[in-house]
């Protein structure tokens, strides 16, 4: 599965470059997009479902940043 | 004097309503634009623009509560603006003791935040009510999409907030704890079994529970405006408290007639009296008490009276006291 690792990176650079990285995946694959904990896991996700993806979880890691797994939808 | 000056003529049914504002310099006015919500559409912009260099100064004001206003307008072209403007749908505002052009937040219909229609709302009262007078003073009224209130309703006579209370589907939550992290007044925790739970009291109905929700979980099960009354700003500041919540969206005009109709009758004999003091004068349960006959769905059952805010408190250094 695809990784976009996005931690450290501030929005909304961290949208604009999920979005960007998504453009190579195929729709219908999944992929696991990390995230910082704030202000990052409150927006990323919201504005991944506003895209029209599908949102297939979210979890926190032990060492504290977030995992949202979803699957690509073409528009 | 060698020549005859023509006498000047101006149509003062145009000034009725305020809007033009005496300058310093002699004949000089500003003329304060209505632009409710402070949308504006870019042909509106243009013509603006084109009227303000052929009559005004060098630059325009974007005034406080989110007018356009044209400086150094002699008042002798007053008549010439209008019909200039008039080209453009564009009208002049009101001043003085009226409703006053409401201001409001960009809305719903593209900021993600956005809970209600503002502009839509602040359109409407802009139709119905612009420029009535009130008898005593100006009368404010704003209207924020949500809860985080950068238009400031409460500093307004009458403050409309968007609202949502939300509700939960159990079999669409993923348990991903998103909603009671984002929860800024604590009314959602994650209960034993891993999904959130719902405390109604602490709830400001701001809706990033449904907003931040990745799977719609959570959902909208009531929509309107939370309402303020009391408010303004200015020497002696008030902060409008709490008289009805969730009223819906297509009430809000009727629902200031109503704030209106008492303030005229309430401050009778009153004076330059604003709304606010009004109701610290005769008690918040009288006026809601008023709207209770009309929106007895919305109107709550005991609040407290405009809060004052004490500016001026603080200590001068001993220098300045001598």
């Amino acid at each position: 599965m695809a990784v976009i690792d996005l931690r450290g990176v501030s929005c909304p650079t961290n949208f604009v470059k999920a979005k960007l990285a998504l453009e190579d995946i195929e729709a219908g694959n999944t992929v696991q997009i990390l995230l910082d904990d704030g202000e990052p896991v409150k927006n990323v996700p919201r504005s991944m479902k506003a895209e029209g993806h599908k949102l297939l979880g979210l979890r926190q890691t032990d060492e504290g940043h977030y995992v949202l797994e979803l699957e690509k939808v073409d528009e | 004097m060698s020549e005859t000056q023509q006498p000047t003529k101006i149509d003062l049914n145009n000034l009725k309503s305020g809007g033009f504002i005496k300058e310093r310099g002699k004949d000089l006015f500003t003329v304060r634009l209505r632009v409710p919500g402070g949308r504006m559409s870019v042909p509106r912009l243009k013509k603006i623009a084109e009227v303000a260099e052929k009559y005004g100064g060098e630059f325009v004001h974007l005034s406080v509560r989110q007018s356009i206003e044209l400086i150094n307008i002699n008042f002798r072209n007053f008549d010439a603006i209008i019909e200039e403007l008039g080209e453009a749908a564009q009208k002049v505002a009101s001043c003085g003791a009226r409703v006053r052009v409401p201001v409001a937040c960009g809305g719903c219909e593209y900021n993600p935040n956005g809970l209600v229609d503002t502009q839509k709302s602040a359109l409407e009262v802009d139709e119905k009510l612009f420029g009535t007078a009130t008898g005593h003073h100006k009368f404010k009224v704003a209207f924020a999409g949500c809860p985080f209130d950068c238009p400031k309703s409460a500093t307004n006579d009458v403050g409309f907030q968007g609202a949502v209370y939300p509700q939960l589907d159990k079999e669409a939550c993923i348990s991903c704890g998103l909603c009671a992290k984002n929860c800024v007044p604590k009314a959602i925790t994650m209960g034993a079994d891993n999904k959130p739970v719902f405390e109604d009291k602490p709830c400001i109905w701001c809706g990033d529970c449904v907003k931040v929700c990745p799977t719609s979980a959570w959902s909208e099960k009531k929509r309107g405006y939370t309402v303020r009354i009391g408010g303004k700003w200015g020497r002696n500041p008030l902060v409008g408290t709490l008289f009805a919540t969730f009223l819906p969206e297509e009430r809000v005009a009727d629902f200031i007639s109503a704030v209106l109709k008492w303030y005229k009758e309430k401050a009778e004999s009153l004076g330059r009296i604003r709304l606010g003091d009004v109701i610290i004068k005769e008690g918040p349960q009288a006026l809601l008490d008023h709207l209770r006959e009309f929106f007895p769905e919305n109107t709550v059952a005991a609040t407290i009276p405009p809060q004052i805010i004490q500016t001026q408190v603080g200590i001068l250094p001993a220098s300045s006291q001598e």
